[in-house]
């Protein structure tokens, strides 16, 4: 029997693979929330949340619509403040860094900020809110996001987030601390991680059914690809229904895609 | 120390400590009663152009009410400092009230989708605009709050955001490391939303205090909206929770769901039928411009606008809401 499920539920399941148990995970709203209350519920009961706005290992009654509602520090062990949280990564405590969607390179660089040129932009997005301080500061940072040419890109509009910035070494060189940087991009195609000799994307596995031509054809820069490429483990019956009854019953994050 | 790389962008502060310690040194320390109207406040420390800072967390403990006093006044060109702003500052591009701000989080309602209004006000040009990280603006009112000149952090480094920010890349003294030295900086005035205050300005706040700790201490003026007023008593038997004290208090205005239609930690929750209305009605300028004249501009209090969004039901709903209690 095949088990039916949405792009959103894949990701999620098949990121919250990747959060091991007693490890500690700064988050942002929606999906990257939603896989770490699921992997707290499947291998990781120990995994400590922690949001930029303060909120520490709550007891995540329901989705949090943002980083700082109250739902962030729900039965928490601290509601601190931002400084607390940023100091905490720069010291090398928090093991990962867990972003959303966002426009994205070879090196894992990000850009949340700007379509066009700078001062007379095409589309004004967001910025950085604490995306930068968490994947400068955290040892290894995850992405979710949407698989497609435009999201995957040669060269950015604007380098919001550092990934590995020009490829290996130059985190080091700007000043960022050792032994951090992307870890796992995750899409609804594929899992993505980085060569270590020269720090650029590389096709980790491919989701059931998709192609790796396919992850190819949608990424708009040349992805390494080792000679044998893996199947991801689809998401199990188990994953699902923890997922669909206990993370989000609402639907608001499974129910986007 | 050498500097290794400069951001792009002015300050639109000046960073020197001895000016703001000028300042300080006639800033009154006397207990006095500090009670006064939303509209007082407004005309007192918020005059055209001045530099600001809101407090809480976008819609999260935000001095919502004070805000909509600052678009009746019809306040221009302020300046604008804020980390993840959201609600705070979709209303005041909603009064076209800033021309230049210090940002790392607009436009953005997090999980709630972009607002097209504070879009068109940040696509058009008419607003300068300083990059920066949460964190970079938190250690900014953080150095401003110890006295000195700038904070070091380890963000930024490496990207455009530093670039297009007034941050300096520096060497390291002792280590040779690299580092990013952001300016200090002494807002104008600080507007911060409390669940306690007494008439002097000493205040509680439960749950997580965002960057406000670092902002009453790096603001000239400090403007506290309460959701309630307390005896003095209450905050002298346990001194313990005081997390501003009255000598950076400048004004203390009592307005019960002052936060409102954002989250009030322990109290309410947000109104997100409300927030999504306002995203609906941005979407038409002329829609907008009505929805702005029904909700801010032809009321004459904040009693009456939480009226008009369902007044005393309404905000049992979100007190229900925020306590889970009908889960």
């Amino acid at each position: 029997m095949t088990t039916e499920y949405n792009m959103m539920e894949l990701m999620i399941c098949v990121a919250s693979r990747y959060l091991e148990d007693g490890k500690t995970v700064a988050v942002g709203t929606g999906a990257p929330c939603a896989t770490a209350m699921l992997a707290q519920k499947m291998a990781a009961p120990n995994l400590v949340i922690l949001f930029e706005a303060g909120g520490i290992a709550p007891m995540l009654p329901q989705m949090p619509i943002s980083v700082g509602d109250s739902r962030t520090f729900f039965r928490g062990i601290m509601a601190a403040g931002m400084a607390e949280m940023m100091t905490t990564c720069c010291r090398g405590l928090v093991d990962y860094a867990f972003l959303g969607g966002a426009q994205i390179d070879r090196y894992g660089n990000i850009n949340s900020t700007v379509i066009g040129d700078y001062y007379k932009p095409k589309v004004r997005f967001p910025g950085s809110g604490g995306a930068n301080d968490f994947a400068s500061l955290c040892w290894r940072t995850l992405v979710m996001t949407v698989h497609s040419k435009s999201r995957f890109v040669e060269k950015l509009d604007f380098v919001t987030t550092p990934g590995y910035l020009t490829g290996k070494g130059a985190r080091e060189e700007a000043g960022l601390p050792p032994g951090s940087g992307p870890y796992k991009i995750i899409t609804d195609l594929a899992v993505l991680d980085f060569e270590d000799k020269t720090k650029a994307m590389r096709i980790e596995s491919v989701h059931p059914g998709v192609a790796v031509d396919k992850v190819r054809k949608e990424t708009g820069f040349q992805l390494i690809v080792q000679e044998m490429v893996e199947e991801t483990p689809p998401p199990t019956e188990t994953e699902l229904e923890i997922l669909r009854d206990e993370v989000d019953p609402l639907r608001l994050i499974i129910g986007r895609s | 120390m050498e500097v290794v790389e400069k951001g792009l962008n002015q300050l639109f502060m000046d960073p020197d400590p001895d000016k703001a310690r000028e300042f300080f040194a006639k800033k009154s320390r006397s207990m006095t009663d500090k009670r006064m109207t939303e509209k007082e406040a407004v005309e007192k420390f918020v005059p055209n152009g001045c530099f600001l800072a809101i407090g809480g967390f976008g819609a999260i403990r935000i001095p919502t009410a004070f805000i909509h006093e600052i678009l009746r006044a019809r306040r221009k060109n302020l300046g604008f400092y804020g980390h993840t702003s959201t609600h705070d500052f979709q209303l005041l591009c909603a009064g076209r009230c800033i021309d230049r701000v210090d940002i790392a989080y607009v436009v953005g309602l997090e999980a709630r989708g972009l607002s097209p209004n504070a879009r068109r006000v940040m696509e058009s040009g008419e607003v300068q605009v300083c990059e920066w990280t949460n964190y970079a603006l938190t250690a900014r009112l953080r150095a401003a709050a110890e006295g000195v000149s700038f904070g070091i952090i380890r963000s930024m480094l490496g990207t455009d955001t530093l670039k297009m920010s007034g941050a300096r890349v520096i060497e390291c003294p002792y280590t040779g490391k690299k580092f990013a030295a952001v300016p200090a900086v002494w807002p104008d005035v600080g507007i911060i939303h409390v669940h306690e205050a007494d008439i002097y300005g000493n205040c509680h706040i439960r749950g997580i205090s965002v960057s406000d700790l670092e902002l009453a201490r790096a603001a000239k003026h400090v403007i506290i909206t309460a959701e309630r007023l307390v005896d003095n008593a209450a905050i002298r038997i346990n001194p313990t929770r005081t997390v501003i004290p009255y000598y950076l208090v400048d004004a203390v205005i009592e307005v019960p769901f002052g936060s409102y239609p954002g989250n009030m930690p322990y109290l309410y929750y947000s109104d997100e039928e409300h927030l999504s209305r306002w995203l609906q009605a941005e979407k038409d300028p002329e829609e907008f411009k009505r929805f702005l004249d029904q909700y801010i501009y032809g009321v004459a209090s904040f009693e009456e606008y939480l009226e008009r969004c369902g007044g005393l039901a309404k905000m049992r709903e979100l007190q229900r809401l925020e306590a889970l209690v009908d889960r």
